[in-house]
């Protein structure tokens, strides 16, 4: 495994950086906490301190910076109090207990899951419309293209509260944003892939006098393989972001999205960053299985994984 | 044109549209092959030898002249499958097997299992490549992989086959040694080929005929019919015969080569 040790270099990195930034950035609140259990600080009064950056206010008390990292709700929380936070909420808690991220996970991820089936299966669909159909080719991309220039943060509350008209809450609004972020990458994938035959590969198959459908499924589409994969590799990371977003400005009380909005609304950020980085772990863990299966179905295929 | 004759060009003329003007990459092709023939053609780059082997395919639409290939248009004899064809890269399929590969047109002409299975079993054979009909073309030498793409030819047994520079990308040990096979095979099956190359030697040692061809306009400036007997060991490359027609052959591409 070559790849670990400069992804471990990055990670190394951001905590560095994420550790150094603690300080000023919670050192406003950790002099107020410090003044008000008793403790000497400089400048005296919260006024004063007002006048002074997050760094200035931070070499005026280096005795306070340890205190620093462990507020009750800090600006920024530092990663021992995130990872605590996080063991608490998925190792400690009843799945099924709305305090478990665990549960809201799976809410955010059952959509996920859904919305890319969908997606998937709406981008394939129109990928081959496009390589067979003319009308389609000309029709279909721009469209494509220009569903995904609107903003999904201004589009998911419109369709949220438009399906809530016909009475269909929960999971399906939020899939079919999920499915609105997802098809897009698997649509263009899969079209450069279909195509990705050459003239050369296409006139053998003249040479046999085979049908169009003889050329799909013999040709096209096992050629087509390696770019599905990249494809949904994209696709299910905007599944997810797709999931989130739509838990956000519904007041959803479920979900990856909700409970960061819990934790910015009742101003604890702890919740905010576990969810976070729950998300974004869910994500790595998506992304890793698909490339596992793309690993596997290539070497199947006979096809070394580029 | 005789009863045997398999296929016959007369007047052929094909002039690509271009962006830069009419490119004549046929201007007024005579030729009659005649069944079992194994025919050359030799010119340099340009001069129309793929564009003519593709109009004997049906890829290609001839814009003047006639041309029948088993009595049929090119387009119907494409359509009853009378001929296969190589192309300059062994274009395997990477997902398939060489196995697979060979099967291909076999599945898609709907040969029953059984049949497909002796059929890939004794091309692979024929093309010395039995025992690797597991293997995936990556783990196959560039040689080998070309065979097995002659072997994907063969396998549905097309009385013709058209054969465009399949030797071209490999080295000589490799290309001398393939020649030999290739007419081993021949002789063994009895098809018309055509094969196109920029080789003289190999022209000549392959060929019952040889069809030199000139660029600008893409014209045949000379037909060879070869006084070699059918029985062509490599060492004939070094006997008088050989030698004449390879002058003879050369003498007809410096013929063609008036302005560059
Ligand atoms: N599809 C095409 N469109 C336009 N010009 C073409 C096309 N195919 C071949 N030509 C031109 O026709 C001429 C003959 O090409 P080709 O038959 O490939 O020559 P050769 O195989 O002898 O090298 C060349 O000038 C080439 O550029
Ligand atoms: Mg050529």
């Amino acid at each position: 495994m070559k790849s670990v040790l400069p992804i471990l270099t990055i990670v190394g990195a951001i905590l560095l950086i994420w550790v150094v930034a603690v300080i000023p950035m919670n050192m406003h609140l950790t002099a107020d906490q410090a003044q008000r259990d008793g403790l000497v600080v400089t400048p005296a009064t919260p006024a004063e301190r007002q006048g002074y950056s997050g760094l200035g206010l931070s070499f005026a008390n280096p005795d306070l910076i340890p205190l620093t990292y462990n507020l009750d709700r800090p600006r920024l929380p530092s990663p021992h109090q995130v990872a605590g936070e996080m063991w608490d909420t998925i190792a400690l808690r009843n799945v099924t207990s709305r305090q478990s991220l665990v549960y809201h996970g799976w809410v955010t991820l059952s959509s996920t899951l859904v919305g890319f089936v969908i997606g998937t299966t709406l981008g394939i669909l129109l990928a081959i419309g496009i390589v067979h159909n003319r009308a389609m080719d000309m029709s279909v991309m721009p469209w494509a293209i220009a569903s995904q220039t609107i903003p999904i943060l201004a589009l998911a509350p419109m369709i949220i509260v438009m399906m809530g008209q016909f009475g269909i809450q929960g999971l399906l609004p939020k899939a079919v944003i999920s499915a609105y972020l997802s098809f897009f990458p698997v649509v263009v994938g899969m079209v450069k892939g279909l195509r990705s035959p050459d003239a050369m590969q296409m006139d053998l198959l003249r040479t046999y006098y085979a049908s169009a459908s003889q050329g799909f499924w013999k040709l096209r589409l096992p050629a087509s393989v390696p770019y599905l994969f990249a494809s949904f590799k994209i696709g299910i990371s905007a599944a997810l972001v797709g999931a989130i977003v739509a838990e956000l400005p519904t007041g959803a009380r479920a979900g990856f999205g909700a409970r960061m909005l819990v934790g910015d609304q009742y101003g604890n950020p702890l919740v905010t960053w576990a969810a976070l980085f729950a998300a974004a772990i869910t994500a790595a863990a998506l992304v890793a299985i698909f490339t596992a299966m793309e690993r596997l179905t290539l070497r199947r295929m006979g096809m070394a994984a580029a | 044109m005789t009863a045997d004759t398999v296929i016959s060009a007369q007047g052929l003329n094909l002039t690509f549209q271009t962006n830069d003007g009419p490119v004549h990459a046929l201007k007024d092709v005579d030729l009659d092959i005649r069944k079992g023939e194994f025919v050359s053609f030799i010119g340099p780059s340009g001069c129309g030898k793929t564009t003519f082997l593709r109009c004997i395919a049906g890829l290609e639409t001839p814009t003047g002249g006639t041309l029948t290939v088993n009595g049929m248009t090119p387009d119907q004899a494409r359509r009853a499958r009378a001929y296969g064809y190589v192309f300059q890269a062994a274009g395997l399929y990477p997902w398939r097997t060489i196995g697979g590969n060979v099967k291909l047109p076999l599945e898609i002409m709907g040969f029953s299992k059984a049949e497909q299975a002796e059929r890939v079993a004794r091309v692979l054979a024929l093309v010395d490549l039995a025992g690797f009909e597991k293997k995936f073309p990556w783990q196959l030498s560039g040689g080998m992989q070309q065979r097995a793409s002659i072997a994907r030819a063969l396998a549905f047994d097309a009385d013709i086959l058209l054969m465009d520079e399949p030797f071209g990308a490999l080295d000589e040990i490799v290309r001398d040694h393939l020649n030999e096979q290739l007419l081993a095979l021949w002789a063994r099956t009895e098809k018309t080929i055509g094969f196109v190359t920029h080789s003289i030697p190999e022209a000549v040692y392959l060929s019952t005929k040889i069809v030199v061809m000139s660029p600008r306009p893409g014209r045949i400036t000379d037909v060879i019919d070869s006084p070699l007997p059918k029985e062509r060991p490599l060492d004939i490359r070094d006997s008088k015969e050989f030698i004449d027609i390879a002058h003879r052959v050369r003498e007809g591409l410096r013929a063609g080569h008036v302005d560059d």
